[in-house]
């Protein structure tokens, strides 16, 4: 294909591409270094009530914002440098934290618990959903061809679902008087609240992302299982192979490409982690990096969003997706360049 | 070696298929949970005994229910429901594709939903051009080439929206008919009465006042108007960069790709945060292009300033197919390597230019593909929270977002269970979706990973 057309094709796209992605990425970087704060002037307000024999005066002195013809708030734009990145990370607290042997009060800072958590999150999530996904592909693989269209079907459920959707049904099973706390405080005879404790929130929130992530893991892991080399297994079982051994020495490295694919479509995918805080209503225990950007966007009561914190919050963010990213692009490197 | 020795020990059955139970319990019964909740008064949604969260005493006693009967017959409808895609599907699919009147049924179609939506929000220039737009797309599907050829896409494409269209009919207005008349007839037989008592207490009151009483409806258009637009425009643009990157072996293709799996990696937070200030400051930015001679003269004919960006259903379009347009790309790319290239040469050699290749000989063979992909893309859109709560309004809210104003405001029990109710809506279209493609689904999520 020519340049030319190439181009043609590709144009619409990359046109979209570096518009609403790479323009936006460069405005980040740049905004994360400017805080826009609105102008505010102070002028002395005297305030009189009747009173006898003459009337009772203060003045006080009240900060206003300063307002142009249009009656908008005027703001002031200025270089601050790496301030704003100092108000996310708190490196004094930190040092103070570290300081004072007492390395759980940096937990208590935003961006170091959402940090905390979006990687236990990625990091527990991960060989959970491929050894599920295995597991439901293997045992699908070995069952009857009857059963395995509708079980695809079911698995296929908690995958295409919404996820906030998915998240609150989950929710609803363990929230105040759900049915899983009540057949759980029946076994137990006692009373518990699931929903208050930031460990048993937090596991939730896992146990959801396995229920969500896994079917994905088991359809690719049962597309690649239908090519698995039947002569190399039986010629493993005349070797005497058990089980166990095929599964290891035939079907896994078999397997290992894909599961180099869905290791990396979900570390992409649970690191950006959001969508739990917001079902779970875990804010105020566990949030992740993404909802921590997502809050300084939120308008606050008088209307003005964060946004240059905003920045800086992403720009950290990204900071692990490039680790996330690197090894990738180095094999693809490699392999381009052979 | 005969299969024999690859049968496994009843031990290792017994295992695999209660593993197999037990994981489709696990998959179905947080959804099926919330579908009895929502058909229940408070009273037994959040009763203390899980017989009566699904019986339903207090709501049989007091807005009936269905009977042994109603259950039977039900179900054997929803099993007709669920086999007519499968049975009739393929033939009624063809037949929409061939023959005059599955045109007919398209503009039909159309005209009422492009009805619906200017009733509902109001003729504004940008309406015009989306419908514009669509009756161009519409033109191109049922009037392009001979009838006679089967044209596969526009006959599933109506398929399925007729389906989707019957079924709510149907499960709205046939099933209750027929499960009344049933009861009526059977507690007319002195034995048989027994079967047509109410057994499971059963309201839809919850569905009513959610879709009714709070608008609900307006949410769920706004939704198909980004969903539709997202998934229109991300094909266009997508199925012309997808077939670009697979006919060409260049560096610069190559590094394209790269670049689209890194932007597929961003956290939709980071750009929602470059986009914020643009779009609600788009006024100033951009009422110079409106002050221009003959650009402004144009643009001036869709509003007379320049517009806010910021709660425009039609932004929230652009920013999501771009985001999306990565993995686009690339599902899509990998379809359009399964076409053998010999199909171009052949095409080029018979004096097609570049163009009229993939559009003559390429597109009609990738059809397949380019629903798989559709189907993920209108899937992002629908299930996208942060995008559209960041930089839509309450006015022109999409479902997902708009439901935390349900759960938010749960002061009483009847706003729970009408939260509830708001989360099975949302989840209803999206079983009938894997009902009719659950194939394509599942060749999608391979597509990408198998060929690499």
């Amino acid at each position: 294909m020519k340049r030319r057309t190439f181009w043609k094709f590709v144009g619409p796209s990359v046109f979209l591409m570096v518009l609403f992605i790479a323009a936006p990425l460069v405005s980040v970087l740049w905004q994360s270094f400017f805080q826009t704060i609105p102008a505010v002037e102070s002028v002395e307000v005297e305030t009189c009530t009747p009173g006898f024999p003459s009337q009772v005066c203060t003045t006080v002195l009240k900060s206003r914002p300063v307002l142009d013809e249009a009656g908008r708030a005027v703001t002031n734009t200025s270089f601050v440098g790496l301030e704003l990145y100092r108000s996310v990370v708190e490196p004094e607290a930190v040092w103070r934290a570290i300081a004072s042997a007492n390395p759980g009060a940096i937990l208590r800072i935003d961006f170091w618990r959402a940090l905390r958590f979006t990687l236990t999150f990625t990091f527990v999530t991960l060989p959970l959903v491929l050894v599920f996904g295995l597991l439901i592909a293997l045992t699908v693989n070995n069952a009857s061809t009857r059963m395995r269209g509708p079980v695809i079907f079911v698995s296929l459920l908690p995958y295409i679902i919404t996820p906030v959707i998915g998240g609150i049904s989950i929710y609803w099973l363990f929230v105040g008087d759900g049915i899983v706390t009540r057949m759980i405080e029946h076994m137990l005879d006692r009373n518990i609240s699931v929903m208050t404790s930031g460990w048993a929130v937090e596991s939730l929130m896992m146990f959801y992302r396995v229920w969500h992530i896994a079917p994905f893991a088991f359809v690719i892991f049962y597309a690649g299982l239908q090519g698995v080399n039947r002569d190399t297994l039986e010629s493993a079982m005349i070797d005497g192979a058990s089980r166990f051994e095929r599964l290891r020495y035939v079907i896994i490295p078999h397997l290992m490409p894909l599961i180099v694919f869905v290791t990396l479509i979900h570390l992409m995918d649970s690191y950006r982690v959001f969508e739990e805080v917001v079902a779970f209503n875990a804010q105020s225990q566990r949030i992740s990096l993404q909802w921590l950007t997502y809050d300084f966007l939120q308008p606050d009561d008088s209307g003005t969003r964060a946004i240059g914190r905003a920045s800086a919050s992403s720009m950290l963010t990204l900071i692990g997706i490039v680790i996330i990213l690197i090894p990738v692009l180095r094999q693809t490197w490699r392999s381009h360049k052979t | 070696m005969s299969s024999a020795a690859l049968r496994h020990p009843l031990g290792l059955r017994l295992a695999s298929i209660g593993f197999l139970a037990f994981w489709c319990v696990l998959a179905l019964f947080p959804l099926f949970w919330i579908v009895v909740m929502s058909f229940k008064l408070p009273l037994d949604a959040f009763a203390e005994d899980s017989l009566q969260i699904i019986f339903g005493s207090v709501t049989r006693a007091e807005r009936g229910g269905l009977s042994l009967a109603d259950i039977v017959a039900g179900g054997a409808l929803l099993w007709l429901l669920y086999r007519v895609p499968g049975l009739v599907g393929r033939q009624v699919a063809f037949q929409l594709g061939t023959a005059r009147w599955g045109r007919v049924i398209l503009v039909v179609l159309y005209a009422l939903g492009i009805t619906l939506m200017l009733s509902a929000r109001g003729v504004t220039g940008f309406t015009v051009l989306g419908a514009l737009a669509g009756a161009a797309l519409v033109w191109l599907l049922a009037f392009s080439g001979e009838p006679e050829e089967d044209s596969g896409a526009l006959g599933n494409v109506l398929a399925a929206a007729l389906y989707l269209v019957l079924a709510a009919a149907f499960l709205w207005y046939v099933v209750p008919t027929v499960l009344h008349a049933l009861d009526q007839v059977l507690s007319a037989i002195p034995v048989l009465d027994l079967l047509a008592t109410p057994l499971i207490g059963v309201t839809a009151e919850h569905y009513r006042s959610v879709w009714i009483d709070k608008e609900f409806y307006r949410n769920f258009l706004n939704t198909m108007l980004v969903t539709g637009g997202v998934t229109t425009v991300s094909l266009t643009v997508g199925t012309l960069a997808g077939y670009g990157l697979a006919r060409s072996s260049s560096n610069i293709a190559f590094w394209l790709l790269i670049l689209a799996l890194v932007f597929r990696a961003l956290p939709h937070s980071v750009l929602v945060t470059g986009y914020l200030p643009p779009f609600i400051n788009s006024r100033e930015i951009l009422q110079p292009l409106w002050d221009m001679p003959v650009i402004g003269w144009f643009l001036g004919l869709f509003s007379g300033t320049a517009p806010t960006l910021y709660g425009q259903p039609y932004a929230v379009i652009a920013v999501l197919v771009s985001i999306n347009q990565p993995f686009t790309i690339w599902m899509l790319r990998s379809f359009f390597q399964s076409i053998p290239t010999e199909l171009d040469e052949a095409a080029r050699v018979d004096g097609c230019s570049d163009f009229q290749a993939f559009r003559k000989v390429i597109m009609p063979v990738m059809w397949p593909g380019v629903i798989t992909t559709g189907l993920f893309s209108f899937l992002l859109a629908y299930n996208d929270y942060l995008i559209c709560s960041l930089l839509l309004n309450s006015q022109n809210q999409t479902m997902v977002p708009s439901i935390t104003q349900f759960f938010n405001s749960e002061t009483t029990t009847t706003d729970q269970v009408q939260a509830i109710a708001a989360a099975v809506s949302i989840t209803a279209p999206l079983f009938l979706l894997v009902m009719v493609f659950q194939k394509q689904i599942v060749s999608g999520l391979t597509a990408g990973a198998v060929k690499g």
